[in-house]
């Protein structure tokens, strides 16, 4: 085990358990929006499918929540145990932006998410819409804190250092608003609500070629087709308004990013290739000329600067970031094509039975899932080699864990995480894969009535005005 | 006594891990008591009365570690390394835990599965929280601003026996919280293990407390030292008045006084190690000045929590009244 390089494990166990805990939030926070919007239009208009569609989500809302919440609680331990050194000088930035995540979002999604699950009956459909509303907005207010947190590592202003190395708080509006938030906050939003919409369509596709006139599954296809058809094309301009951001702020994980070793006028667009970075050039190539300079400078001879500008060890790891940066870009350009060809669908009013349509949409459920991690991983192994950029290095930020420790938690971490998590992927599926019916009992467990045997004949007959029939419960 | 932002602080902090003790405390409680109770039924009427506000629960325990990082980082960084094992198991167990509370309703055939993560889980994970106490009672080493011990150094006689103190103390709160919030035989079974479960306590916390002053010359001198004392005698005196409610409670059947009588057991151990720590956040090393953070951060995160906390409570407050009432005879599901 002398070997390992206990940094190195560090940074191999924040990258798993990190990338495990944003899928999760990254399907809530557009599943919490989503649940809104269906109860409001339940509400507004009584029809009973999108009462239907909600309790439907609702479960599975549950379950990616639960799981988000466990996880989530490791990272906010993981700075302390594994990068205390980080803890220690950034605290007092990050800290804070994370105490007010705490404060102002965890609290109001963990305080209300019972009352939405449990509590229709309890509080009443005004009050059950508030709590909703409640659990989504707090879930977009934990990303804004927690984006304003990353960014700021990525990005550092407003800050001074004081005698014991820590950077202390000079302007806190600069850094909350530091120069790549409003880009990775747009960005990372729109990535969740697409990743949600993917999921529904996909869980909308397959009842649908199951069974075409399932009133339920057309609905969801619809919404979600109708939201990837607007948001895939904000995202394209989004990323790449977060690109020219990023190519201000940190030129080298651009030269990652694209695969530029060397500084050129009127660099090539790299399409695909094999970055190598100890040779210090990107092996086969196949590039179009100019593109890179036209894309990145708006001018065909613009100056584009590659990682030899900078030393050696001050470069993020190209090949990584090359190839994340264009699986995050294929992703996103193959959810603007399903856009596209639902609308194409939609204005010949085939939308419900083109079965080739509905498949693409299957195989696509996944995707967002994948851009959203290939994303994370450009924008992260393209920070290194430091912790706040420029300023505070990796390697400068770990905790003084012996090597063994950390690996046998890094072991633990991927055995439980895959068992858990498996199971709960596996449980998700199955609910998914069972149809939204007329009647889909009101709460997310619906089998805590069933199994306890004890039910109280009132309470499902005040649910009965939401229309809920004995056989329609499985 | 110096009323600044560290010592405020230190307050809000303090408050935060006593809120998670006092709410997480029964719910794990509930995770523990589970292995002796077998009926199904039963499990699913103990599982439900804690279900819509066990991740509230949860979240103080992220705004203690999270606070921690905020405005003491320099406390944050040292006693995570420091409790690296105990920290790791904790998380791990609370994940079993966590999801439990979900996977078991949406499978029959796996749910003895998850029974057991919930039980285990929630044993584990006080059982873990007993020994990060203990850890930090009995003293961290730190040099140049690090955690300065080996990864084992947690490991003593003390952090164990603090350890299954707490499980104890939390099957207290699980066995009080079912009093209040379940009936019938369900209940009979909980008084019962809450009259074994009280007098355990009472004696753990004793044995603790004799304990902790020959650790540190420190502790023995905040709780023996005159005029001092004025301070700590009513300490363990409160414990009696305490400890006779709880019992009379239980024997007398009634159903909130055992419950509430508990929580003020664990209120009252709290005060004593605040007694035994104060002015010390890492003893034997770093006092809260030590460890606080700039004064801008301090300042800046200190206007939300005034604003957000009593904001917070009184949300927390409603969830619990939403559910209030037993669990099972009037069906919330």
């Amino acid at each position: 085990m002398d070997g390992f390089d206990p940094v190195l494990l560090a940074r191999w166990q924040f990258a798993f358990t990190v990338s495990f805990h944003i899928v999760f939030p990254a399907f809530s926070i557009g599943l919490a929006s989503y649940l809104a919007v269906l109860e409001a239009l339940w509400l507004s208009t009584g029809r009973t499918t999108y009462l239907t569609l909600f309790n439907y989500w609702k479960k599975i809302f549950a379950v990616a929540f639960a799981m988000g919440v466990v996880s989530g609680l490791v990272m906010s331990y993981q700075f302390g145990t594994n990068w205390s050194v980080f803890s220690d000088k950034a605290g007092p930035i990050i800290g804070p932006l994370m105490g007010y995540e705490v404060l102002t979002a965890f609290f109001l999604e963990a305080g209300f998410l019972g009352v939405m699950l449990f509590g229709l009956n309890k509080v009443g459909k005004g009050l059950h819409f508030v709590a909703t509303l409640m659990v989504a907005i707090g879930t977009f207010i934990s990303a804004f804190w927690i984006l304003s947190a990353n960014s700021w590592m990525q990005t550092p202003v407003g800050y001074t250092i004081n005698a014991a190395g820590q950077f202390v708080p000079a302007d806190w509006w600069a850094i909350i608003f530091n120069p790549s938030f409003p880009y990775r906050l747009v960005h990372m939003v729109i990535a969740a609500y697409l990743t949600t919409a993917l999921v529904v369509g996909a869980v909308g596709a397959w009842h649908l070629l199951r069974d075409k006139m399932n009133d339920g599954a057309g609905v969801m296809f619809s919404m979600a087709m109708w939201m990837l058809a607007i948001v895939a094309p904000i995202q394209i301009l989004a990323g790449d308004l977060h690109g020219l951001n990023t190519l201000e702020h940190q030129p080298a994980k651009i030269a990652a990013m694209e695969g530029h070793f060397e500084t050129r006028a009127g660099a090539p667009l790299i399409l695909f290739g094999w970055p190598d970075m100890e040779a210090e050039k990107t092996l086969y190539e196949i590039a179009i000329p100019s593109l890179g300079s036209l894309i990145l400078t708006h001018e065909w001879n613009g100056v584009v600067r590659g990682l030899k500008e900078w030393p050696k060890e001050d470069r993020p790891n190209a090949l990584i970031v090359f190839w994340s940066f264009r699986i995050m870009v294929g992703l996103g350009f193959l959810m603007f094509g399903l856009g596209l060809w639902s609308l194409w669908g939609r204005m010949r009013r085939r939308l419900y039975d083109t079965k080739a349509l509905h498949a693409a949409a299957l195989l696509m459920g996944p995707t967002g899932f994948v851009a959203v991690l290939a994303g994370w991983v450009t924008t992260e192994a393209g920070r290194q080699p430091y912790t706040v950029y420029g300023l505070l290095r990796t390697a400068d930020s770990a905790a003084p864990i012996a090597a063994q420790a950390v690996a046998a938690s890094l072991i633990a971490f991927v055995v439980v995480y895959f068992f858990v998590f498996g199971a709960g992927v596996f449980y998700l599926l199955r609910l998914m894969s069972k149809p939204p019916h007329e009647g889909e009992a009101d709460s997310p467990s619906d089998a805590h009535l069933r199994s306890a045997g004890i039910v109280p004949a009132p309470a499902l007959e005040t649910v009965g005005e939401l229309a809920i029939h004995p056989e329609g419960r499985r | 006594m110096i009323l600044d932002l560290a010592f405020i602080w230190a307050a809000i902090i303090a408050f935060a891990v006593l809120a998670y003790v006092m709410m997480d405390g029964f719910d794990l409680g509930i995770g523990i008591l589970f292995p002796f109770y077998k009926a199904e039924a039963d499990r699913d009427r103990m599982m439900n009365s804690v279900a819509p506000v066990w991740d509230g629960n949860e979240t103080w325990l992220v705004l203690g570690g999270g606070g921690l990082f905020a405005v003491f980082p320099l406390a944050y960084a040292t006693i995570m390394p420091a409790l690296y094992a105990p920290i790791v198991i904790m998380l791990l167990a609370l994940v079993f835990r966590g999801v439990a509370f979900e996977f078991r309703w949406r499978t029959t055939r796996g749910k003895f599965l998850w029974d057991w993560a919930f039980a285990s889980g929630s044993i584990v994970a006080t059982f873990a929280q007993g020994i990060a106490l203990g850890t930090i009672v009995q003293g961290i080493p730190i040099a140049d601003r690090a955690y300065a011990g080996g990864w084992w150094t947690w490991l003593t006689p003390f952090s164990l026996f603090t350890g299954l103190a707490l499980v104890v103390g939390y099957a207290l709160l699980g066995a009080t919280w079912l009093i209040l919030k379940t009936d019938e035989k369900l209940q009979d079974r909980s008084y019962r293990f809450a009259l074994v479960l009280g007098p355990v306590t009472l004696f753990l916390i004793g044995l603790v407390s004799l304990w902790t002053p020959f650790l540190e010359p420190l502790y023995m001198e905040r709780w023996f030292s005159w005029p001092r004392m004025l301070y700590t005698i009513p300490v363990p005196l409160l414990v009696a008045l305490a400890a006779y409610l709880l019992i009379k409670g239980i024997l007398k059947r009634e159903e909130l006084t055992p419950f509430l009588a508990s929580l003020a057991l664990f209120i009252l151990s709290f005060i004593g190690i605040g007694i035994s720590f104060y002015p010390y956040i890492v003893p034997p090393t770093l006092t809260i000045w030590d460890a606080a953070a700039p004064q801008e951060s301090l300042g800046f995160l200190l206007v939300g929590a005034v604003v957000l906390v009593p904001i917070i409570l009184a949300y927390t407050a409603y969830a619990y009244w939403v559910f209030r009432g037993k669990v099972g005879s009037e069906g919330y599901h």
